[in-house]
Formats: structure tokens, C-alpha cells, sequence
């Protein structure tokens, strides 16, 4: 039974700080959706079937602006390509014999903070594991949702901008504490900073939409990782 | 409102395919050293490119967004974890906001 496995409690207990994290960023999910005319039952589908920070903010965006389905569809997709990275690197550490099925299932749950975890779990994960993980994250975000799509007109301004930090800081918290350890993780940051500033800032190359930047950045700073600093035991 | 809901569904299947294709189909173990690195780095990479410079821009100004940096990279040496830092720079950048 899965709510006996030992790996699926394991991963609940890793999902519940994600979820609560979840909570303020869905929130303000909510309150954009709304405030731009989408119904809060729609805002929560949006949430539940996505699952996704940065790809539905845009999506949604976009549908509020009144733009054509093919646009929404590709600067969506643009902005997820980088889950193709982190759903092959999660293939690499997924117990060896778990199902096609099963693989396909839990691959629904895959977000950035997700696969952090899990990706930097020192052993194997399993299915359970993953299940485990997702689940917590995933009714924190239909539920943050639901509440900024239902409060959306009473909370201060101040409150909301202050909001748009969480994510962010969970990223930070994320990447601190391997850096602190690894003189390679630092550099690869350091890297995958840098490129990314330059895609922000740099005349002619600040054209390039966020998604792909990231795809970028990412791709060279693990490219110079694994060329600069191989691991000894991976 | 069916025009919402098509672009819920697309966004939903162009979500859901980059996140599935990889690990439903490629099931086989790579030895090499190189990938093995490489995949290790990737959490690393994808998060502080995501993170930096955006979170400069996550607030509505400068200033409260950097203090709230600030804030959540201390609160992450000291591996406060997710929740503590989150909440944390949520915090810095509201007062920072109401005495800034």
C-alpha cells in the first residue's frame, strides 16, 4: 500500500515545505487571474491542470490580453522547455525498473522545486517517493489559488508585491546550501548567473525570451561543469 | 469563455509533454562521467539562472527586492530551509516597502 510506504511518507514530509511555499506564489496567481476577468473556478483549473509558476503566469497573461491560441500555446512551451532537462536528469535517478506508466504519472508533478528535491536526494528515488512529494505541493497550489481568486480585492497592494519574492527565495534556499559545500556548484552558479544577466541587460541579446535564456544559462554553466570540475563519484 | 478554456487545455499539454517525454521513454542508465556531471550541476544551473536577475524585478522596486535578497541568501547560509527563507524575504520586502 502506498500510505504505508515508508519512501511516500518520507516524500510528504519533503513536500510540506513546498507547499506552503506554494501557498503566497498561488495566491498571487489567483489574484492576477481574477483581477484580469477570468473566473476563480477557471483560475483553479488553470492551476491544477498546469501546475506550473512561471509558464501559467504567461499563459494567463496572454489569454487576458486577448492573444491568439498559437501564441499562447508556443510562449508557454518555450517557457517549459527546461523541463525536458530536468525530467531527463530525474530519468537518470528514478529506480532503474519503475513502469512507463508510473514514470508518466509522476512526470505530471515535475516543477522547479520538485525536481530540486528530488534531484538532490543522495539515493534512488521511486515512485512512491515522487508521489509523496507532489502531492502536498500540488493542493498547495490549487489551494493558494482558490484563495487569491476568492480575497483578491481585499489584500493591500504591498502585501501582494511582497508575495512575488516567495519563489525566488525558495530558489535560494535551494542552491545555497550545495554551493556552501562545493567550490564546482558555486562556479556553475556563479555561470548560470552571469549568462543569465547578460540575456537581461546586454543590448541585442536581451531580445531573448526568458525561457529560452534559462535553457541557455543552463546549458553552458552544467556544460562547463561537467568540462571544469567532473565528479568523482556520480 | 470556450476560447479560455482551449488555451487552458493547450497550455496544460505543452506543460505536461516536456515534463513527460524524457523520463517515460528514456529509461536506460548512462555511465558516462561527462552526462553524470552534468545532470548533477542542472538543478544548480536552472535555479540561479531563473533566479538572478528576475528576483530583482519580483517586487516592484529595487530596493526592497534586493534587501529581500539579502535577506533570504543569510537565512539560506545558515540552511534555514524552504519556508523560513521564503517567508523570511517576504517579510524584509514588506517592511522595506512601508519604510523605504
Amino acid at each position: 500500500m502506498l500510505l504505508r510506504d515508508p519512501d511516500f511518507k518520507y516524500g510528504l514530509k519533503k513536500g510540506i515545505p513546498i507547499a506552503l511555499g506554494y501557498v503566497p506564489v498561488a495566491f498571487t496567481f489567483g489574484i492576477l487571474a481574477v483581477s484580469g476577468g477570468i473566473p476563480p473556478s477557471v483560475a483553479v483549473l488553470i492551476s491544477m491542470t498546469n501546475l506550473t509558476s512561471a509558464g501559467q503566469f504567461a499563459g494567463t497573461k496572454l489569454i487576458i490580453a486577448g492573444a491568439p491560441l498559437f501564441e499562447i500555446a508556443l510562449t508557454t512551451f518555450v517557457i517549459n522547455i527546461r523541463y525536458l532537462l530536468m525530467s531527463f536528469a530525474l530519468s537518470q535517478k528514478l529506480v532503474p525498473n519503475t513502469s512507463m506508466l508510473k514514470r508518466a504519472l509522476i512526470s505530471f508533478g515535475i516543477t522547479d522545486e520538485t525536481f530540486a528535491l528530488a534531484a538532490l536526494e543522495k539515493d534512488d528515488i521511486s515512485f512512491s517517493y515522487m508521489v509523496g512529494l507532489i502531492c502536498l505541493p500540488y493542493w498547495g497550489w490549487a489551494l493558494g489559488t482558490a484563495l487569491g481568486a476568492v480575497v483578491f480585492s481585499v489584500l493591500p497592494g504591498l502585501v501582494q508585491n511582497a508575495m512575488g519574492i516567495a519563489l525566488y527565495a525558495m530558489f535560494i534556499a535551494l542552491i545555497v546550501p550545495g554551493g556552501k559545500k562545493s567550490r564546482a556548484v558555486l562556479a556553475v552558479v556563479a555561470i548560470a548567473v552571469t549568462i543569465s544577466s547578460l540575456f537581461t541587460w546586454a543590448p541585442g541579446l536581451k531580445q531573448v525570451s526568458a525561457g529560452w535564456t534559462t535553457i541557455i544559462a543552463t546549458l553552458a554553466a552544467c556544460l562547463a561543469g561537467a568540462i571544469l570540475f567532473p565528479r568523482e563519484e556520480v | 469563455m470556450y476560447r479560455i478554456l482551449a488555451a487552458v487545455l493547450l497550455m496544460a499539454i505543452v506543460t505536461y509533454i516536456p515534463r513527460a517525454v524524457p523520463m517515460t521513454f528514456f529509461r536506460k542508465r548512462l555511465t558516462s562521467r561527462f552526462i553524470r556531471s552534468f545532470l548533477y550541476y542542472v538543478p544548480y544551473a536552472a535555479l540561479a539562472a531563473m533566479t538572478f536577475p528576475a528576483i530583482l524585478y519580483s517586487t516592484g522596486d529595487l530596493a526592497s527586492a534586493l534587501i529581500g535578497m539579502g535577506v533570504a541568501l543569510v537565512l539560506a547560509f545558515y540552511e534555514k530551509g524552504l519556508l523560513i527563507v521564503a517567508l523570511g524575504a517576504i517579510a524584509a520586502v514588506f517592511l522595506s516597502q512601508i519604510f523605504l
